[in-house]
């Protein structure tokens, strides 16, 4: 363990500590727990098997000490990217401590102590400069035709004075005056204005955002009035412009007792105003903590399954989620219409059905740069409290809830549907998820853009981002069909259309998973087939150079290759209106212990694999030596046979 | 010719028609004896040539004298034909009704079917008994054919040829029928050749409420164990269910009377209970009026996938008793001919990598579904839209086909067909031109001359190239023990038949397509590789030639 010491200094370790199989009564595992600054280790050995399973501190949800059995004290943690494992540790006393720690690491009462701060792939400043500098919110506003006769890029607020919460750059509309801005902005919760979130070029039909109005029963404001009036101004093509409030009708009306509320359709000119129902964080926290339950009933029958998923009501707020995306998109493509968006603060439900909307809307979100461009823009930018929602710091647990977690399925039941219509693949979906709640970069530490700064994250952290497209191949959808293919999606939203997502809230349970991957297979063939290029060309070279006399050969052997080249189907790599940026992130100096613990699982997945093509059947541990050298570690990993 | 009497109104013209996921078409309408047929006239639009025997039911409707029709049809597809004209209209459906009903199977379509193409391997003779025994017999001496049943004497619902242990005579097989339900006696089903274990197959003993045993019986399954080695009986029916059976003159092996089995109780539904799964089930996913709740609670009360799980969990059962236990086994549940064949044959896809592919795959059909007895004319005569009580109806096969269904996609490199083969059979078990699926049996087979008057499945599909479409692109031929998940998370709705007429699949399609594409401009690739290598290697043979003299 001199290894982990040196790396992170080990602070304790628990001998004889027990692992137990979530769904099996196999005989627990024995092993050794390990806790390090910033991951707990527990290495199991048995003979001359070895397994690791390393969790982030910051990964860890809850941690339980349950009721004292014969064998010892029992220790449940569940993770935020669905891991669930139970110790039980001999000693109560040693579990005490480890229970005690984990509380106090999982969630820091500081932000300087998280992981990122520490995290370093070994960069130098100039490096770290740039990888912030991957993705620029100011390309894509260009990308959608910005500025132009209607729309332009404000800097009111660069001193976070009129909202605190939104970003220094904004897009307004060009007739919107500094007074109706100003003005408007006293009129909405917690001076968050309407401003632009996506503009549709083909038409100049808009998406705009904001937080509900402060109404109450009877009061208005005129610079409301006009702010909407703009709004709708800017959309000459269009009579009327939708305000799509995305609360339960009922919650809204609440509010209104509070001063908050919705818009009186008779004080705005022009608009249709739309209640669309998707629950608030309260009940979505709840509901997915019941979905947990689900997953977590040990041998359940298909009836009890089904049953606890329905009450769990999760795939109701998916779909209700879904639903609104299609409503604003319809809206913006068909009916030309523009749409604002609010719910209550308007950086939740406003923030999931606007980047849907956009990402049915534009194809360019649907490729891995571009998905990254909507999460800084519609989530990071605009101020979706990432660190509150994830619980990344001591404090409030009702500020948590699973906001960013659902806009990730409705993604994913998005790929089920269109397979060919996404660059990436579902494994970048559930890493950008893992990296939400892994604090090992600075992209989602903070509530929004003036606390990230206020922390100079841009100094002392790292970007997620060219950390993942570092690792682009990995991340490809081999049947995507390139940008061009798919203009709007149009999913189909009746219930049969959503399932339940195995991969993600059974993520660790390999198990219930295919044993064969078919995207593994696929991503195989997409390397053999540049290898095989390379080979054609080589070998052609040395027909060609080494026998100049042979001419005829050559030539028709050219000509077999430039046949080839054409019917070549190549994987479409989207990158357009996206400056390139050099890549030094993570290459010789990074090491396996810098990666989340996705990517570590990822790998041992990657050896399961191999060993189920070639050996689908007995579950032999495979030692893969390179690997483990590669990455400074063992890794050891044992395929599971049926769970049943 | 009777079909004339039934027809009342041969064609209708002004007919407009309407299809899940297509254009509207207007044509003529025609009634044939076997088909009903709407034609455009246009060369450009296509026709619609729809089987009578796949019209499970049809409803009637008026908005004044604009009639329409509602044709639903057994492989779950709903269609609407608007007839002008009242009178037509009771006609047409009077006669669709008719003939979608007929009593006699002499009057199906295969009986009048001509195929368009050179029957090359006839389909009839692909899988004989004798063929898929010389394997066996090339690896054990331990079995026999037997042709104890030949003139179908001693069970009417099994084949004439039949594996037996060499050891047992057919005076003591004939003795055993007696005690077996419906002459059922225990028969070899699958030879694990990986350890010598075996799988068999029989229907309950009758031992009835006073105790009845047999010695023949119990001589012929314990001359299929090692010595040492302990047996497993696996029932498909709750312990409850096999007790109260002996009321009834049925029963269960008494351990006592058999000390070196086993015996192991599951739950396997009873074909009445599994035709109303399938009623529920296909009348959820056709509701599109459904909120989120009511979509997942109408999918849990049709128990559709529970019963999946539940015939999975025994197939699991049955091949880790052969495979990891290293011992033998034998199924049966009442009467040997439902549940007992989706185990066994289950088992085998399970175990056997020969039986996942497309030629193994058609013989384990034909030897535990179509040999073994599997009453298909009883079974599937009626689908999910039938409006009366079911008497024999069921979705056993179907079941079956959504199980393998539920492993392929578990395992989607380690099959040879893809999820269209199974679909096929699906459809052909319901309706088809093809004979393979008439009658109840072998001996109804044989009675009605099927392989003489009626033209195989086989035939065609084993043609290459109908063969193709049914080709797993991914397959790698795995010669190993596969082991499905069944937990809930692992079992999903089998869309391609379930939700195949209620939603697009196109970019499905697609993607299928496009995964083909990639596969096979990496074998292009892979070709032209090894094409320039080789000649590489003779222009340098040619140098080294050049060089020398």
């Amino acid at each position: 363990m001199n290894y982990v010491k040196n790396v992170f200094g080990l602070m304790f370790q628990v001998e004889q500590v027990k692992l137990l199989d979530r769904y099996t009564n196999k005989k627990p595992a024995a092993g050794t727990l390990y806790l390090t600054a910033t991951h707990l280790i527990y290495v199991e050995t048995l003979a001359d098997v070895r397994k690791e399973t390393w969790i982030l501190h910051h990964h860890i949800a809850t941690v339980e000490k349950l009721p004292l059995t014969t064998t010892g004290c029992p220790l449940l943690i569940h993770c935020k990217n669905f891991r669930v494992v139970h110790f039980i540790i001999p000693r109560e006393r040693d579990c005490q401590d480890v229970y005690v720690s984990l509380l106090k690491l999982s969630q820091p009462a500081k932000p300087e102590e998280l992981y990122a701060f520490v995290y370093n792939p070994k960069q130098n400043k100039a490096d770290r400069g740039v990888s912030w500098s991957t993705i620029d919110l100011k390309v894509d506003y260009q990308r959608m035709g910005l500025p132009n006769d209607y729309w332009e890029i404000t800097d009111l607020n660069k001193s976070y004075e009129i909202c605190s919460t939104y970003p220094s750059e904004l897009a307004v509309p060009k007739t919107a005056s500094k007074t109706t801005i100003v003005g408007s902005s006293k009129f909405r919760s917690r001076g968050r204005f309407p401003v632009l979130s996506y503009f549709y070029k083909e038409n100049n039909a808009a998406i705009c955002r904001c937080s509900q109005p402060l109404s109450g029963f009877t009061a208005r404001c005129v610079e409301d009035e006009q702010m909407l009036q703009a709004i709708g101004d800017a959309n000459p093509g269009s009579p009327f412009m939708y305000v799509v409030d995305t609360r339960p009708k009922l919650n809204a009306m609440a509010n209104r007792a509070a001063g908050k509320g919705y818009e009186n359709e008779d004080n705005y000119s022009n608009i249709h105003f739309q209640f669309v129902g998707i629950e608030n964080i309260h009940v979505m926290r709840n509901s997915l903590q019941k979905l947990m339950e689900v997953c977590e009933m040990k041998s359940p029958s298909m009836s009890d399954f089904l049953t606890g998923l329905e009450n769990s009501g999760w795939l109701r707020h998916i779909k209700a989620v879904m639903d609104a995306g299609v409503f604003l998109a319809k809206a913006v493509a068909e009916e030309k219409a523009s749409v604002l968006v609010h719910c209550s603060d308007g950086w939740d439900r406003t923030a999931q059905v606007c980047s849907l909307a956009s990402l049915l809307l534009d194809p360019y979100y649907r490729t891995i740069r571009g998905f990254m461009v909507l999460i800084e823009k519609e989530w990071i930018s605009m101020g979706h409290k990432f660190s509150q929602r994830c619980g990344q710091l001591e404090g409030d647990p009702k500020e948590v809830s699973p906001v960013f977690t659902q806009f990730i399925e409705c993604l994913w039941q998005l790929m089920e549907q269109f397979p060919c219509a996404f660059q990436f693949n579902e494994r970048f979906l559930l890493e950008v998820h893992d990296h939400v709640y892994s604090c090992q970069f600075g992209n989602f530490i903070g509530n929004c853009q003036k606390e990230r700064e206020d922390l100079k994250l841009h100094e002392r952290t790292y970007s997620v981002w060219p950390f993942l497209l570092e690792k682009t191949m990995q991340y490809l959808n081999p049947v995507y069909r390139g940008s061009s293919a798919f203009g709007v999606l149009q999913p189909n939203t009746l219930p049969f259309n959503f399932k339940f997502w195995c991969a993600m809230y059974n993520c660790f349970d390999k198990g219930m998973h295919p044993k064969q991957s078919i995207l593994d297979h696929m991503l195989a063939l997409i390397s053999q087939k540049s290898d095989g290029k390379g080979k054609v060309i080589e070998l052609q070279n040395k027909i060609g150079g080494g026998c100049g006399a042979l001419t005829k050969e050559a030539s028709n052997l050219s000509d077999a290759q430039n046949s080839l080249s054409l019917s070549t189907p190549n994987i479409p790599l989207d990158c357009a209106g996206e400056p390139e940026v050099s890549l030094t992130n993570g290459t010789a100096g990074m090491k396996e212990e810098l990666s989340s613990d996705r990517s570590r699982e990822q790998k041992e997945s990657k050896i399961e694999a191999h060993n189920s093509f070639s050996n689908g059947e007995t579950p032999v541990p495979v030692v893969s030596k390179s690997i483990a050298q590669a990455e400074g570690v063992s890794v050891v990993s044992s395929t599971a046979a049926a769970d049943e | 010719m009777e079909f004339a009497e039934l027809i009342k109104t041969p064609r209708v013209d002004n007919v407009v028609l309407h299809r899940p996921f297509m254009p509207r078409v207007e044509g003529t309408l025609c009634l044939t004896g076997h088909h009903l047929i709407l034609s455009s006239r246009q060369d450009s639009k296509e026709e619609l040539w729809l089987l009578h025997s796949n019209i499970d039911s049809i409803e009637k409707r008026f908005v004044g004298s604009l009639g329409t029709v509602i044709v639903k049809c057994k492989d779950l597809r709903i269609i609407q034909l608007d007839i002008p004209g009242m009178e037509e209209c009771l006609n047409i459906a009077s006669s669709i009704e008719a003939l979608s009903t007929l009593d006699s199977v002499t009057l199906m379509y295969p009986f009048f079917y001509r195929p368009m193409f050179e029957v090359i391997e006839d389909g009839w003779n692909t899988f004989l008994p004798e063929q898929s025994f010389k394997q066996i017999e090339s690896l054990t001496d331990e079995w026999r054919l037997s042709y104890v049943n030949k003139d179908f004497s001693v069970c009417p619902s099994y084949p004439p040829v039949l594996a037996v242990p060499k050891s047992i005579d057919d005076e003591t097989i004939r003795k055993v029928a007696t005690f077996r339900h419906a002459g059922r006696f225990p028969v070899l089903s699958y030879y694990h050749k990986k350890n010598g274990m075996v799988m068999m197959r029989s229907g309950q003993p009758l031992t009835g409420s006073n105790g009845r045993r047999c010695k023949e019986d119990e001589k012929l399954i314990n001359a299929t164990l090692r010595a040492g080695k302990r047996g497993y009986i696996i029932d498909t029916r709750s312990s409850n269910m096999a007790q109260q059976a002996k009321a009834r003159g049925g029963g269960i092996e008494v351990e006592a009377h058999y000390p070196q089995w086993r015996r192991i109780h599951k739950t396997i539904e009873r074909s009445n209970i599994l035709q109303e799964s399938l009623i529920k089930l296909v009348e959820a996913c056709n509701d599109q009026s459904h909120n989120m709740d009511r979509w997942l609670s109408k999918l849990e009360a049709s128990n559709w996938l529970t019963n999946i799980k539940e015939i999975l969990t025994t197939a699991c059962l049955a091949a880790q008793c052969i495979d990891r236990e290293g011992a033998s086994v034998l199924v049966h549940g009442t009467e040997g001919t439902d549940s007992t064949l989706q185990v066994t044959s289950l088992a085998q896809i399970i175990l056997d990598p020969t039986s996942r592919t497309i030629r193994g795959f058609e013989s384990l059909v034909e030897r535990e579904w179509l040999q073994a007895g599997h009453p298909f004319q009883q079974r599937c005569s009626q689908s999910a839209y039938s409006n009366s009580k079911p008497k024999w109806e069921a979705p056993v096969f179907l079941l079956f086909l959504d199980c393998v269904w539920q492993i392929l996609r578990q395992f989607p490199c380690s099959f040879q067909f893809n999820e269209h083969f199974l679909i096929l059979l699906f459809e052909h078990a319901y309706a088809s031109q093809f004979g393979t699926f008439l009658g109840n049996n072998a001996f109804e087979r044989g009675k009605l001359k099927l392989p003489q008057k009626t033209v195989s499945l086989w035939s065609w599909v084993n043609r290459p190239q109908e063969t193709e479409r049914f080709l797993n692109p991914l397959f790698e031929a795995n010669s190993l023990v596969i082991w499905p998940s069944v937990s809930p998370q692992s079992l999903l709705l089998w869309e391609g038949v379930f939700l195949r007429w209620n939603r697009s699949s196109k970019c499905l399609d697609e993607a299928y397509e496009e995964m083909i594409h990639i596969i096979e401009h990496n074998k292009e690739l892979q070709s032209k590789v090894n094409t320039l290598r080789r000649q590489l290697a003779e222009l340098e043979t040619e140098d080294v030639q050049l060089e020398t003299p």
